[in-house]
């Protein structure tokens, strides 16, 4: 079982990459590259449930860790490792990923080869985001995230794919050189990338507070234009729009997420603490203008983006709340959005495909022809609203109660008017897709309801939400566990589980000098 | 002391010269209407040679011959490796891409050949009348090459435009030159490194570090010396750009990091925020010029002036971390530019039939290896983890951070993101589908371009996932630059040397 312990990681990571040279190399015949990437995301996402079954629970720090030295100077090591606050969304990765291959399934019809290719490498460097424990390693599957996006969008867009996808890249790119130059920098300090020494390293004391202030700013703004943060949204909408569904529902929120959790409050907690005031101001502003702005939109796809705005900013003032409860609701609000936007978008998928349009205008009456699609629609937008017993609710009322107590009542209420915009604009989309008269497109046009395919990925994935909102203990235990915001005072026993290498610290000091 | 013949400091470019004689010789004895295709085959055999030889050097104890005017060492093993690689590149190309009925083919060979002995000799030369004569030699061929389509209008453009200005810059680094011998009386590295701190004449020797840089930097390709490169890349066949824009380039690099860590180590205060101004400069002209660029060749050249940038913020680092720095990003920067220049070359052909960015609409489609070739070089170039272009940057930018100069490293950071935005324009219009069918066929490339694609993609994966021994390369190179071999080296040998005769 060790032997499997060490090697599960690299192999979640290494199976889509496989998948990925396996398509590119045999030939397009029929839907053979579809076979073979639902099959790689299927044995991936079984790999991926090894870690919650082997995870053993508040034991602190990493496991299932590697580190490999890989390239020697500059020391840049292989080091991977999950804790409780990256296990789940690894394997939150490892679900999406059938789930994409089915959403994509009709959808893609030319050049299957190329674009299953790219979109397994995507599943790569998205688990890579999760499990990098080395900030150069950490960057790279972190830049290599962007190409396949950018590559898919431009490609398979709706309408101006390359123009969504050149505005994709910048926006996600040009943030990452300060992030780059402050690793750098970091390096030059201490002349180490590993995670978790600097992490002792920071908290310790080794640099002065004033020091690292830009460096944290620099990791901050990276991870707030990838989330989004209002007002660094601007890709969101195109993106949205023009993306395939199974990219869009992974491109927001996850990655930027895990990563200010991980890197910038993990790494930086006093500077965290002095930014709190503020994000937690623009968390608010873009709960209520996301909510605000999904209302008026009249293409669902725009619609979806702006709500997600909405969503993931809650969650954010959630992170800086830097209360316990706060926490743990994140990481469940995370899990939970991710699941509920992958059902909601591929139904809206679905539903695009068969009418040829996403405009909400041009639609109506859906739910007597379809009505498969409109029961799970339905399901999945009472999880995304927040209605108890359904896995949105406890995310968000973990929030907002650590919120009120936590943080401050006023920004509680601002944010909950947010969710009450939510349940409007998304019940009153459904009011309008699937309710109402058919018209002229949704009478005459013949379409079929969900196929096999589609309701063999949909159903587990409702019992999920159900389940979710049901007994949310199974996954708050193991959250609750390992997860919770740095202390507001640095402690000042060293950890013991933690060696760090002794003269690692007289270079951080002399690099101060 | 010294027991190692001369012949074997040399012996890399000796072993080139033999092969270009013998080209030359039998091309003019070959009647007209025999093919020349087999002197590339020559040229090609020649060079690997070389390139063995290169690295059999290695085994030399580092030092000096002939009376301390050229040094074998790990630096310039580096360097010849990498240059003769790149000039094996090429002559396997051309071998393909030159068509049949080309005139002067045999000389074509011939002159790549003897551009490649300049510029091997032009990275082990430490006496600078040979730097002199060695960048002589390479550059007589490489304008030679530059205008060799000859009945277009842009080949002798091109051609003449690169000599004219091409002969100022030497000039410059002549008469720097001969400054510097005025200033310490020696044009020998190390007795001028030795001399410099203690010489009284300081101004003659800030001129004389000013001229030279002048005339390293225009061969470099650095706003801005920078106007030729667009013209030049776009009149000369896409064959020879591949050269072009890589092994002079290398050797140029070579050369500078000799003059400002060998010679100039004590004016570092000058040469530092000199070099800081021109590798800003250099990125973001040459960015914001090929965002507007609709012809490939000339984007591309004025990308290669960006990176010329990039190269040069390494110079920022101080000592050995620079040094390796900038000696692994010339490689990688090689890898990648040689690989897109081999593509295009294949894609536009002889006579540049596709020379804009829309032309390349659709070839994905059209030609999947090619396709598939072009996207990869070009996320190289923009920088994308696990390819020699990221590494090559993030060495480069390591060593600026290192050095103290953060801004420096933004900069060019930022300036990397605005580079996206052109290289994928190419790779996004090439990845687009066709609406129209008319557009020309691409022919398929031959097993020697393949080879010559695939030694591409292989160095470029090379230096992006396993870079730990070209970085041992680069930083012994380094090593060796920075401790001259024998510190009382030069004058005991020239005293020596004669006796042994």
């Amino acid at each position: 079982m060790d032997a499997i312990n060490q090697s599960i990681l690299t192999l979640i990571l290494l199976v889509p990459l496989v998948g990925a040279l396996v398509v590119a190399l045999v030939p397009d015949h029929g839907k053979l590259p579809n076979w073979i990437a639902l099959l790689t995301t299927l044995v991936s996402f079984a790999f991926a449930l090894h870690l919650p079954a082997h995870f053993v629970q508040g034991q602190g720090g990493f496991q299932f860790e590697v580190n490999r030295l890989w390239i020697e100077t500059p020391a840049i090591s292989y080091h991977v490792g999950v804790d409780a606050l990256s296990l789940w969304l690894v394997v939150l990765v490892g679900l999406l990923a059938p789930v994409g291959v089915v959403a994509s399934w009709n959808a893609v019809t030319e050049r299957r080869k190329v674009f299953y290719s790219l979109f397994l490498l995507q599943q790569t460097a998205m688990v890579g985001v999760f499990i990098a424990l080395d900030l150069m390693l950490y960057y790279g599957f972190w830049e290599l995230s962007l190409v396949p996006m950018a590559i898919l969008i431009a490609m398979y867009g709706r309408k101006d794919g390359p123009k969504a996808a050149l505005k994709f890249f910048l926006f996600t790119f040009i943030p990452s050189a300060p992030l780059l130059v402050a690793i750098l920098w970091m390096y030059s300090k201490t002349h180490t990338f590993d995670y978790v020494t600097l992490q002792v390293l920071f908290t310790h004391g080794a640099f002065p507070a004033s020091a690292l202030c830009w460096v944290s700013l620099a990791f901050l703004f990276a991870f707030a234009v990838k989330v989004p943060i209002f007002p660094l949204h601007g890709w969101l909408a195109d993106t949205f729009s023009e993306a395939p569904v199974a990219l869009a529902m992974v491109v927001a929120g996850k990655l930027g997420l895990y990563s200010m959790m991980r890197f910038h409050v993990g790494l930086f907690p006093v500077q965290a603490r002095e930014a709190a005031p503020w994000l937690i101001g623009l968390a608010v502003i873009g709960i209520l203008y996301g909510a605000c702005l999904a209302l008026v939109q009249r293409d669902f796809w725009r619609l979806m983006a702006f709500a997600a705005l909405s969503h993931l900013s809650l969650i954010v003032l959630a992170i800086y709340g830097f209360t316990f409860t706060g926490w743990t609701g994140a990481v469940y609000q995370i899990l939970s959005h991710g699941v509920v936007d992958a059902a909601l978008f591929l139904l809206l998928g679905a539903l695009e495909l068969r009418y040829g349009t996403s405009q909400i205008g041009a639609l109506g009456g859906v739910a007597a022809k379809l009505p498969r699609l409109a029961v799970f629609f339905v399901i999945a937008t009472l999880a995304m609203i927040g209605l108890p017993m359904l896995s949105g609710f406890i995310g968000e009322f973990l929030i907002l109660s650590s919120t009120f107590v936590g943080v401050s009542r006023s920004w509680t209420v601002a944010a909950a008017l947010g969710v009450i915009l939510g349940a409007a604009y998304m019940l009153w989309l459904v009011q309008r897709v699937f309710y109402g008269t058919t018209n002229k497109l949704t009478g005459e046009r013949k379409a079929a309801d969900l196929g096999l395919g589609e309701f063999a990925i949909l159903a587990p994935l409702a019992v999920l939400i159900l389940v979710m909102g049901i007994a949310p203990g199974y996954w708050l235990d193991s959250i609750q566990s390992g997860v919770h915001p740095p202390p507001e005072k640095a402690a000042t026993v060293l950890p013991t589980s933690i060696l760090i290498p002794v003269e690692a610290i007289s270079t951080a000091r002399e690099g101060l000098r | 002391m010294n027991q190692v013949p001369d012949i074997l400091r040399i012996l890399p470019e000796v072993v080139l010269t033999l092969t270009g004689v013998v080209i030359m010789l039998v091309d003019a004895t070959l009647p007209a209407s025999a093919p020349r295709r087999p002197m590339g085959w020559v040229a090609a055999l020649g060079t690997t040679l070389a390139l063995w030889c290169s690295l059999q050097q290695l085994a030399l104890p580092v030092g000096t011959g002939f009376y301390g005017t050229v040094e074998t060492s790990p630096f310039t093993v580096f360097f010849h490796v990498l240059i003769c690689g790149i000039v094996l590149v090429a002559l396997l190309l051309s071998l393909d891409a030159l068509p049949e009925k080309t005139h002067h083919q045999g000389e074509f060979y011939a002159l790549i050949v003897f551009g490649a002995v300049g510029m091997c000799l032009l990275t082990s030369a430490v006496e600078l009348l040979v730097v002199f004569i060695a960048l002589e030699i390479s550059s007589i061929a490489t304008y030679i090459l530059a205008g060799f389509r000859k009945e277009t209008g842009k080949g002798p453009e091109a051609a003449i435009k690169y000599f004219l200005l091409g002969s100022f810059a030497t000039g410059f680094l002549l008469y720097g030159i001969a400054l510097a011998f005025g200033a310490t009386g020696t044009t020998q590295v190390y007795e001028l490194a030795r001399a410099i701190p203690t010489a009284t004449n300081h101004p003659l020797l800030v001129a004389s570090l000013a001229l030279m840089l002048v005339g390293i930097l225009f061969k470099v390709s650095a706003a801005p010396f920078h106007v030729w490169t667009p013209d030049v890349y776009e009149g000369a066949p896409s064959v020879v750009v591949v050269l072009l824009s890589t092994a002079p380039k290398a050797a140029a690099f070579a050369l500078l990091l000799r003059v400002v860590y060998e010679i100039f180590p004590s004016l570092h205060e000058l040469w530092s925020p000199v070099l800081w101004g021109v590798a800003v400069l250099s990125m973001t002209v040459g960015n914001l010029a090929a965002l507007r660029q609709q012809n490939v060749k000339r984007m591309l050249a004025y990308s290669s002036i960006a990176h010329a940038g990039y190269l040069l913020a390494a110079f920022a680092g101080l000592g050995s971390s620079g040094i390796a720095a900038a000696s692994f990003y010339t490689a990688a920067y090689a890898a990648m530019n040689v690989g897109i220049f081999a593509v295009i070359s294949l894609v536009s052909g002889y006579e540049d039939d596709l020379p804009l960015v829309s032309d390349f609409r659709g070839l994905l489609y059209r030609a999947p290896f090619l396709g598939s070739l072009l996207i990869f070089f070009l996320v190289s170039l923009v920088g994308i983890p696990f390819t020699g272009g990221f590494f090559g940057k993030f060495y480069s930018f390591s060593a600026a951070v290192d050095g103290g100069a953060i801004a420096l490293a933004i900069i060019g950071l930022l300036n990397s993101g605005l580079a996206a935005g052109y290289y994928l324009r190419l790779a996004l219009t090439a990845a687009q589908r066709n609406p129209d069918q008319k557009a020309a066929p691409v022919p398929q490339p031959q097993l020697l371009a393949v080879v010559a694609l695939l030694i591409s993609v292989a160095a470029t994966l090379v230096l992006g996932i396993v870079p730990n021994q070209a970085l041992h390369a680069a930083q012994a190179a380094a090593h060796t630059l920075q401790t001259p071999p024998i510190t009382p080296a030069a004058p005991v040998m020239m005293i020596e040397m004669p006796a042994e005769h």
